[in-house]
């Protein structure tokens, strides 16, 4: 989008912006505190799941409110085979991966086929996450709600076969994925299928009437989705090193995961990494302040976070990005 | 107040504090959120102590108080924060999976972490170093709650022959149903487990599973519960007017708490929980009361009672080690905590003395019968602890 | 196969709690039907109430079948006030937008109780609270009575509105054509703040009468929410009489499960009810045709 203009002041700015990011994200684990590195390690997490979120709902249209589902099928099923079988994580993965894409293919091909949108889908994905969420209490072969406990190993040593290691490795491996679903993301709206779903998104009736097969880009937005989060499961698993079903399948994980893309702007490829980061600096931002104030009222900071997220959407209805993009000298676009 | 010792923090930063005057305890606790009612609870046990520990032991301790929010990620997070504000030994946080996330921040950073309630066994099984807890694990407790059992029926002379065992599902409530499974054939206790009922802790409605239960005519209610179902489930009790020989817990929390005999009135009454308590004959516990009622004249002590004296206990290991170390490097307080040895007479809760095993864990903390007798938790049984004395069969209510 | 005494008592219970989740659900569909606005403050809302309920109780010695009637007052007033001054504001905004807007209030309503009540459960207690009607073997609870009478006088007079009055009828056109009533010189802003008006009553009456079936602690909400939504999908969504028939659906077949299967995953099956029913009928039992 910028080959046409010739390089100017504008593009040297740009150009610095985002070396002295990239500079900042690849030292931060070096020159940062601990506490700054679990902080930015949970940022990126968010604005993983919230990339891979964002496939779904921003780039075309298809709103999920239970991606919780995938984040625990994915870190069930790693954590599953390596507490049971010595399988390690990167083999867990393609499994992980598997198993949330067939189901993700499989609810979008219920929901597609029986041309299910809109607030019915939302809540259909709801139901599958809590359907998932009382299931895995019964399953004993999980640890049912009593937990799943995974051997957490020696932390000073790094162990990159078995995902084992001190957490600036789990920061590294966060911003790759971070990274690599930005890239894959630019990438697919800047062909066919960003495109497509962009015409799905906007009028799905015209969509089809231009000769869209709708159905199979839909599915397609469905698999890449639950596939994405599927690894950000994984992650969670090795990270956390224990899983109860309440915790990661619950309602609240959902609206966690949609809340960083609506923040920063819903189907921009940078929304959901400044949402997340918007979110997670309020959160912690909040507890600091407050705490400086001395106030200490449990409930307090959650309350303020809940106004403020009514202030971003009163007046930033198009989230935090579009405008911070135009104060950096980029052009927003919705894409 | 909060504000001036945030800034004292930052003018001297922990390398230059090398004075071992104060001992900064980081408490993570649940005090909003889906627990926040135990976590507020847990968290008076801790206000109380700083000043009753610089009487007994002569030492100063901060509170460093941070909220985990019911949360993993937050749990995670605030305890980094702690550490890096200064925190020399952390103490926290009631639930389970929280607990798992605080102690591998612990253990990486080489900070002890006292862990004052959380039962899942795993917590002390991943070989760490820094992390101790001073609370019994489920199937501990289970065992505990279910040896008592025996006595009640000693005591009262009487013994139901059927039981129907009742559980939430949660992570606590499995632990314990899997204790229970597998301890009763080796007790052998009189009674004969007709059904086994679990249910959802999210459950808006517990009726079909009441009648169920009582559709089986046991004549014992083996119930382990939390406090909100507890309820539910006892009023719909006395709505289909089953009155079994007893109701009794092996060993959860519910039965024993505030709501349960404010919001029950009567039909609280004579429910029985063997659970872990704190020691109503030890002197200390006796300051510690009155420092509570002080410090919260409208609350009562007993409904606070475990979740009070328990991180209560955890701060006075952190205090004891630290006055025994002459040190805050965290290294020098994890070897010192690792060679507590608190006696039985000089803690809150009630176990032997404090001592930790190979694997960070306290053996031998104990559980007593406690019974709601005229609104109030009491404790009935053993013999030497009794407060008051035991009613079982419990009268049919009206 | 459990003694039919047993499963009819299962039966009368979920039928009488199935009544009072479908008015709770009841103000959800009206609100989604007319206004086309997803309340994820639905569960907070109906919190809000119990504490009235438990307030008015302790101060005042209030029955909360009598609350009811007050609060459905102040909540249909303070509906109204909701969604005309603001959020009638968003109504063109996009769907999850105006989501979010409705989760920041969930979040603010819910935290503000722990703040205003701190986290412990509160209760009301009367004297009939613990009673049963005895019919035979059958015992049927008092209070589960009362509470389903009440969601039926609520519903009927939410129905009689919205079939006889001027106003009703405007909002049914307002639901079926929002764009032909502007047209047709409806005051739209008004009628929305109606229905918003009576929703929230709805869901207020529905909280007194829950009051005594469950104590009232800040994070009730989202529970309640969800099972709000699952029960209107069922029923369909807009439809009044489809949210009863939703609620009853989900009450009735829940204490079934709870006899039949392992009580713990009794929640299952009204998910499942759900996923069926989307599959199979995805607008709903009483839902329009597909459009």
């Amino acid at each position: 989008m910028t080959s046409d203009r010739p390089a100017g002041a504008g593009d040297r700015r740009r150009l610095a912006l985002i070396t002295v990011v990239t500079v900042a994200l690849v030292t931060l684990p070096l020159v940062g505190s601990s506490y700054l590195v679990s902080v930015a390690t949970l940022a990126l997490y968010l604005a993983y799941v919230g990339q891979a979120w964002n496939v779904m709902m921003g780039f075309a249209g298809q709103l999920s409110l239970g991606h919780s589902l995938y984040v625990g099928l994915g870190a069930y099923v790693a954590a599953g085979i390596f507490v049971h079988f010595g399988v390690g994580p990167w083999a867990g993965l393609w499994l992980a991966v598997a198993i949330c894409s067939a189901v993700g293919a499989f609810i979008g091909l219920l929901a597609f086929r029986l041309r299910i949108s809109g607030v019915q889908l939302s809540l259909l994905t709801v139901a599958f996450a809590e359907l998932a969420r009382i299931g895995f209490d019964h399953l004993d072969w999980f640890g049912g709600p009593g937990g799943l406990f995974l051997r957490v190993g020696d932390r000073n040593h790094i162990d990159l076969l078995g995902f084992r290691g001190p957490p600036a490795m789990y920061y590294y491996a966060m911003l790759a994925l971070a990274a690599g679903a930005l890239g894959v993301c630019a990438l697919l709206l800047r062909r066919r299928p960003g495109y497509y779903w962009r015409a799905i998104r906007e009028d799905e009736v015209a969509a089809q009437a231009l000769g869209i097969d709708t159905f199979r880009w839909k599915m397609l937005a469905v698999v890449l989705s639950s596939a994405m989060t599927a690894i950000a499961g994984v992650f969670f698993a090795f990270y956390n090193n224990s899983l109860f079903p309440e915790q990661i399948f619950g309602f609240g994980r959902s609206i966690e995961i949609i809340l960083g893309p609506v923040i920063g702007g819903l189907g921009t490829l940078f929304g959901p990494i400044v949402g997340a980061v918007a979110l997670v600096l309020l959160g912690d931002g909040t507890t600091e302040i407050l705490a400086k104030a001395g106030v200490d009222l449990p409930g307090a900071r959650q309350v303020v976070h809940g106004l403020v997220l009514l202030l971003v959407t009163i007046y930033l209805p198009n989230g935090l990005w579009p405008p911070l993009a135009r104060a950096l000298g980029f052009q927003p676009r919705r894409l | 107040m909060a504000a001036a010792s945030t800034l004292a923090m930052y003018a001297f930063p922990r390398r230059l504090g090398a004075e071992t005057a104060k001992l900064k305890v980081g408490v993570l606790l649940p005090r909003s959120g889906l627990q926040a009612l135990i976590g507020q609870s847990c968290q008076r046990g801790a206000d109380v102590a700083p000043e009753l520990l610089r009487q007994r032991l002569g030492v100063d301790i901060e509170l460093m108080n941070a909220d985990t929010e019911s949360n993993v990620d937050t749990a995670r997070s605030r305890a980094e924060r702690l550490i890096e504000q200064g925190a020399q030994v952390l103490v926290g946080a009631f639930d389970s999976g929280h607990t798992a996330a605080i102690a591998q921040v612990a253990e990486q950073r080489g900070v002890p972490h006292i862990v004052n309630i959380a039962a899942a066994p795993q917590i002390t099984e991943q070989g760490y170093k820094f992390v101790f807890r001073n609370f019994p694990p489920a199937p501990e407790i289970g065992r505990n709650g279910l040896v008592l059992l025996g006595d009640i029926f000693r005591e009262a002379k009487v013994a139901p022959k059927t039981a129907v065992f009742m559980h939430v599902n949660d992570t606590f409530g499995q632990a314990m149903a899997k204790g229970v499974a597998a301890l009763l054939p080796k007790l052998s206790l009189p009674f004969k487990v007709v059904d086994t009922i679990p249910y959802d802790p999210a459950a808006k409605d517990l009726t079909v599973e009441v009648s169920r239960a009582k559709a089986t005519n046991a004549e014992l209610l083996l119930l382990v519960c939390r406090l909100n179902d507890a309820i539910v489930l006892r009023r719909e009790m006395v709505k289909q007017r089953w009155s079994p020989m007893g109701v009794v817990s092996p060993g959860s929390p519910g039965l024993y708490e505030e709501q349960f005999s404010k919001g029950l009135g009567k039909y609280g009454d004579n429910c029985i929980s063997n659970t872990v308590w704190f020691n109503p004959k030890n002197q200390i516990t006796h300051d510690f009361a009155a420092a509570f009622k002080k410090r919260f004249p409208k609350d009562e002590f007993a409904f606070h009672g475990i979740n009070a004296s328990y991180t209560f206990d955890a701060v006075l290991i952190a205090a004891d080690a630290f006055k025994r170390a002459r040190s805050t490097d965290p290294k020098a307080l994890a070897e010192a905590i690792r060679q507590t040895n608190i006696p039985a007479t000089d803690r809150v809760s009630f176990g032997g003395p404090i001592k930790f095993n190979a694997k960070g864990q306290v053996d031998g903390n104990r559980s007593v019968v406690i019974q709601n007798l005229r609104g109030k938790p009491t404790v009935v049984l053993p013999a030497e602890l009794a407060e008051g004395k035991l009613v079982f069969p419990m009268p049919k209510v009206s | 196969m459990p003694a039919l005494p047993y499963v009819a008592n299962a039966v009368i219970s979920g039928t009488l709690t199935g009544i009072v989740y479908g008015l709770m659900a009841l103000g959800l569909s009206a609100i989604f039907g007319v206004v086309r606005q997803v309340n994820f403050a639905h569960g907070e809302l109906m919190t809000l109430a119990m504490y009235g309920a438990v307030g008015a109780f302790q101060g005042l010695a209030l029955d909360p079948f009598l609350t009811m009637i007050a609060a459905a007052m102040v909540f249909g007033v303070f509906g109204y006030v909701l969604q005309r001054g603001f959020l009638n504001r968003f109504i063109h905004r996009p769907e999850h937008l105006r989501m979010l807007l409705m989760i920041a209030l969930a979040i603010i309503i819910g935290n503000g109780l722990l703040l205003a009540f701190g986290p412990d459960a509160r209760s009301v207690q009367t004297s009939y609270q613990l009673d049963s009607f005895e019919l035979g073997p059958l015992l049927v609870d008092k209070v589960r009575v009362y509470a389903a009478i009440a969601a039926v006088v609520a519903t009927a007079l939410l129905a009689a509105f919205f079939r006889l009055t001027l106003t009703g009828k405007a909002i049914r056109a307002c639901a079926d054509n929002p764009i032909g009533a502007r047209v047709a010189g409806l005051p739209v802003a008004h009628l929305y703040a109606v229905t918003f008006g009576l929703g929230a009553a709805s869901v207020a009456v529905a909280g007194c009468a829950m009051v005594q079936l469950i104590d009232v602690t800040p994070g009730l909400g989202p529970g309640y929410t969800l099972l709000a939504f699952v029960i209107v999908i069922v029923g369909g969504l807009g439809s009044m009489v489809g949210a009863l028939l939703g609620g009853l659906a989900i009450g009735v077949s829940e204490a079934l499960a709870g006899l039949l299967i392992t009580p713990s995953a009794k929640s299952m099956v009204s998910f499942g009810l759900l996923v069926v029913l989307l599959l199979v009928r995805p607008q709903g039992l009483m839902g329009p045709g597909r459009r």
